[in-house]
């Protein structure tokens, strides 16, 4: 093992360029600490993002060496083949400086998708149950685990040539509350991911599903969804 | 796509499955039993059943690849809405004038 790391780290917007720097290699290094290394060390006008460090808060993801990953949970012994690092901001979304991309279209594709709960009951009502066991609470399980890192919507062709797309994530999110028998608002949910730039706009290349740090598959997610529209299309759900 | 072009896309596919089997089943024993253009031509022409065959074949074929073609070009091209449907009805009916002389070449008496 090599005593040094070269990182290649890009700076600036979409117009700037990979800066190079020289890193201390250490046992069991993350690329989220080569990253607050040469900001804390080398160069403090580095901009990048990140919170809990353990793969909770999905904030710390970025392109490396090519490929979007949450970096907090990324050993550098992984994947940095030949000592060499290569760090980019998450790919389909606007680059704010450096390593940190603007989230804001990501966020607001959850709200078209209508992420959001929307309860069918009130505080006064009784608490519903759900057995862990029920068919529709283990597809819920599969989805649920997502910590919007952005990860898939990097990683996505389909977000890449539609920016009207929704999205791995929001359409997983989707899928999750469709799923969940004490919503109010699923007609509205169908529609909004049946509309132009929803579900049917996957072409199910799986590129989230194979990127995707928590192990979900936003692909099957999204392959439910387009059942679950046929299915309210021919009963006259949706229209 | 949309959920209602997204389905036509699925259904001619399921429609065209039974007719692309038969379309190469056809072929196999043409070929196999030696069968020469004049000899598979005699069987053809006149025949309504050949006729509805290949053109409910070249209806389906048309809409199924029309449709294809526009998620093509949704994603590979700067065209939106009113210009993607206008390629889609283009190539639709290229193909359906197309598949149309082929089967009235070979029904035609």
């Amino acid at each position: 093992m090599s005593d040094v790391i070269a990182v290649s780290i890009w700076r600036g917007r979409d117009d700037g360029r990979y800066v190079d720097y020289k890193v201390p290699r250490l046992d069991s290094q993350t690329v989220l600490d080569v990253v607050t290394y040469v900001q804390r060390e080398l160069d403090p006008t580095l901009s990048y993002r990140f919170a809990c460090r353990v793969g909770v808060c999905g904030s710390c993801a970025m392109t490396v060496n090519g490929r979007p990953r949450w970096t907090c949970r990324t050993h550098v012994g992984k994947v940095a083949g030949g000592g060499r690092l290569e760090l980019a901001p998450l790919a389909n979304l606007p680059v704010v400086k450096d390593l940190a991309t603007d989230m804001t279209q990501f966020f607001e594709k959850w709200q078209r998708a209508k992420g959001n709960f929307s309860p069918s009951k009130t505080r006064n009502d009784p608490v519903v149950q759900i057995r862990p066991s029920s068919p529709a609470r283990v597809v819920v399980d599969k989805a649920i685990e997502c910590i919007n890192c952005g990860i898939c919507y990097a990683a996505c062709d389909s977000v890449r040539w539609d920016p009207v797309y929704l999205g791995p994530a929001a359409l997983n999110r989707a899928w999750t509350l469709v799923n969940d028998e004490r919503d109010a608002s699923n007609r509205e949910r169908l529609a909004a991911v049946a509309a132009v730039g929803g579900c049917h706009s996957c072409h199910t290349h799986q590129s989230c599903e194979r990127h995707c740090p928590q192990s979900i598959n936003p692909t099957a997610s999204i392959a439910g969804l387009k059942r679950r529209t046929v299915r309210a299309y021919w009963s006259g759900e949706l229209e | 796509m949309t959920l209602r072009l997204y389905l036509l896309q699925r259904l001619t596919a399921v429609l065209m499955v039974p007719l692309i089997i038969a379309h190469l089943v056809t072929i196999i024993y043409a070929t196999h039993h030696g069968l020469s253009a004049a000899e598979i031509l005699g069987r053809t022409r006149g025949s309504l059943g050949w006729a509805t065959f290949y053109g409910s074949f070249v209806l389906l074929a048309a809409v199924h690849a029309s449709l294809g073609v526009r998620s093509v070009a949704a994603d590979w091209t700067p065209l939106r809405s009113a210009a993607l449907d206008a390629l889609m009805w283009l190539f639709c009916l290229a193909l359906v004038l197309l598949g149309a002389r082929g089967v009235y070449a070979v029904i035609a008496t």
